[in-house]
């Protein structure tokens, strides 16, 4: 008897244990949100987003220039990353089961596993080394890298949740495979595709350790592929470094902004995933 | 899925070709990683060789490099962070799983997961200007007895190897307990209804899908081992980057990843480079090795039930 209200007792502790956890990590998502939009609101203006940064001591300024690189270095690495995701992710889904789509899954994972970082010093050996010059480009490159392996997943997943009796039909009209695929599996895909593909950006446009020395800082308004560039992130991680109480505002604000970016991106992704269940469902 | 009977056409062997050379930019990317890391490292190895991971003097000026520092910063903050995650993230796992009523276990998955979508630099930011003066504070309460003690030694600064390491077991937590969840799903409902016919009581239901799934839940963590390990910003914020080995929570020391930041756009020699990209290099082959044996991990319990369990997270929701 009394072990068995000791079992029934150690079954009530251990489930209130798991309920603590689920605390215990919300707390630090609170605070931080907490943090970024009180300091970050008091430093956000209009004049941060559109003006640029002003040397040390003057007061005011903004990051014009970063938000506008960081779209820039984002959109570089979305150009090549899009298309080469989108179509790995079609032969995986296409060619699910065989030997080398299972290779290029697993290489996908083993991409999205390794190091930002280490990204960084490939995209610096490759695209900054052999033009002896740090580059937006080379800031693109780094990100585009990141972002192959996410959107190739999430197209290979989504492919794989559309009818196959939608494919069996274009094939029945005479269709080629190659015109099946893009004429109705992919277009069928496509709300989701893109939700995937903001994810990935909104992701991306967070990174900053590949950005270190491929994009480097520009200090300068530069659109210049050709030329380092500045980013948000660079910009937050170097005012958080100095020693300037103007700065580490202004790094609060830029924090705030790219916050701003994620959460905004997730929630969207969120509504129309949402929505294309309930559609689904309807049909 | 099973194989269409198309007949063979020139523009099926285009279609299976093109989309076939995207798809071996993958394969090939990630090689192509390994080989330039290692072109671009083959100074400081050949210059070094085995000496570079068992010295402790990084001396640029003098050019002396060894590496044991930051390999033992990685290891132990990424090590600390694992064991002060995993109960955490493995009672969010049983709770949103096992416990929580529907209409709560859905905004919980998203409030976990947006724990992973905040770029790292917002937590680094968050970590300098909020939670080291906290754990300086911690320290400085720290009683003298305590002290004493190799994991407590030295002046309470809060930069360090506990501001790093809790700052890392925040940062993993949603991608051990996403996986954790995936993992517990594919236990089958008959083991718990099995253990509740035999009078278990809840807990212990769940300790029996717990074990069954134990494969998958190694998995899960060695995941965010994985992710520990190669972190960087939020890392470097906080650890104080001073090359050397202590079992002190609060001495400030310096990982593989965040030297690579650091130093690397002002390495003015060309071994200086090659030191820190072979840093770089050792990060990948350990981080590949751990995610390989993870999914492998993962895998193997999803097959059960003949799913795979997804891996990312934030792109969870798009699914």
């Amino acid at each position: 008897m009394i072990r068995d209200r000791y079992r029934r007792l150690l079954s009530h502790v251990v489930m209130g244990l798991c309920g603590l956890a689920v605390l215990v990590a919300l707390v630090p998502l609170a605070l931080i949100l907490f943090y970024v939009l009180s300091q970050g609101l008091s430093s956000l203006n209009w004049s941060f987003l559109v003006d640029m940064p002003r040397p040390v001591g003057e007061p005011g300024g903004g990051m014009a220039n970063a938000i506008v690189g960081s779209l820039y270095v984002v959109a570089i690495g979305a150009l090549f990353a899009v298309p080469v995701g989108i179509m790995s992710g079609v032969y995986a889904a296409e060619y699910a089961g065989t030997r080398f789509a299972e290779a290029v899954r697993f290489a996908a994972d083993t991409l999205n596993g390794v190091p930002s970082i280490v990204i960084g010093v490939f995209a610096y050996g490759i695209a900054v080394l052999p033009f002896r010059q740090f580059s937006a480009m080379a800031g693109g490159v780094a990100l585009g890298i990141m972002m192959i392996p996410l959107i190739m997943r999430t197209t290979e997943e989504l492919l794989r949740l559309v009818p196959g009796s939608l494919k069996e039909g274009a094939l029945a009209l005479g269709a080629t495979r190659a015109r099946a695929v893009f004429t109705v599996v992919l277009p069928a895909a496509l709300p989701g595709i893109m939700t995937g593909v903001l994810l990935a950006l909104a992701r991306i446009s967070g990174e900053t350790a590949p950005l270190l020395f491929t994009a480097l800082n520009n200090q300068y308004f530069s659109t210049d592929l050709r030329q380092p560039i500045s980013t948000l992130t660079v910009q937050v991680y170097t005012y958080a470094n100095s020693p300037y109480e103007d700065w580490h505002r202004q790094a609060w604000a830029g924090a705030l902004v790219l916050v701003t970016i994620v959460l905004t991106c997730s929630l969207l992704a969120r509504a129309a995933t949402a929505r294309m269940s309930r559609l689904h469902r309807g049909a | 899925m099973p194989r269409s009977r198309i007949a063979v056409r020139p523009d099926e062997v285009l279609f299976r070709v093109g989309t076939g050379i995207f798809a071996s930019i993958l394969v090939v990317g990630v090689l192509a990683i390994g080989f330039e890391l290692y072109r671009q490292s083959r100074l400081s190895i050949h210059e070094f060789g085995w000496q570079f991971w068992q010295t402790d003097t990084w001396d640029p000026v003098s050019g002396q490099f060894g590496a044991r520092p930051f390999i033992w910063g990685t290891l132990y903050s990424s090590i600390l962070a694992i064991v002060i995650s995993t109960p955490i993230a493995l009672g969010i796992a049983i709770y949103i799983s096992e416990l929580a009523p529907a209409w709560l276990s859905t905004p919980l998955v998203f409030l976990t997961e947006l724990l992973a979508a905040i770029p790292s630099i917002v937590y680094g930011l968050w970590g300098v200007f909020v939670l080291v003066p906290a754990v300086r504070q911690l320290q400085a309460a720290t009683p003298a007895a305590l002290k004493s003690l190799p994991f407590f030694t030295g002046p309470p600064l809060g930069i360090g190897m506990l501001s790093a390491a809790l700052i890392l077991a925040i940062m993993i937590i949603p991608f051990s307990s996403s996986i954790a969840r995936e993992v517990l799903r594919a236990v089958p409902q008959a083991q718990r209804e099995g253990a509740y016919a035999l009078g278990a009581t809840r807990w212990e239901a769940i300790r029996m899908a717990l074990f069954y799934a134990r494969t998958g839940i190694v998995g899960a963590v060695m995941l965010g081992f994985g992710r520990a390990l190669g972190e960087t910003m939020a890392v470097t914020m906080v650890i104080g980057n001073t090359p050397r080995i202590s079992w002190s929570l609060f001495a400030p020391q310096h990982t593989m990843s965040a030297v690579i930041a650091n130093e690397f756009s002002e390495a003015t020699s060309d071994l200086y480079l090659h030191s820190l990209i072979e840093i770089g290099l050792v990060l990948f082959v350990i981080t590949l090795i751990i995610n390989v044996i993870s999914r492998l991990f993962i895998w193997s319990m999803g097959r059960q039930r003949r799913t795979r369990p997804r891996a990312e997270p934030v792109l969870k929701a798009a699914a």
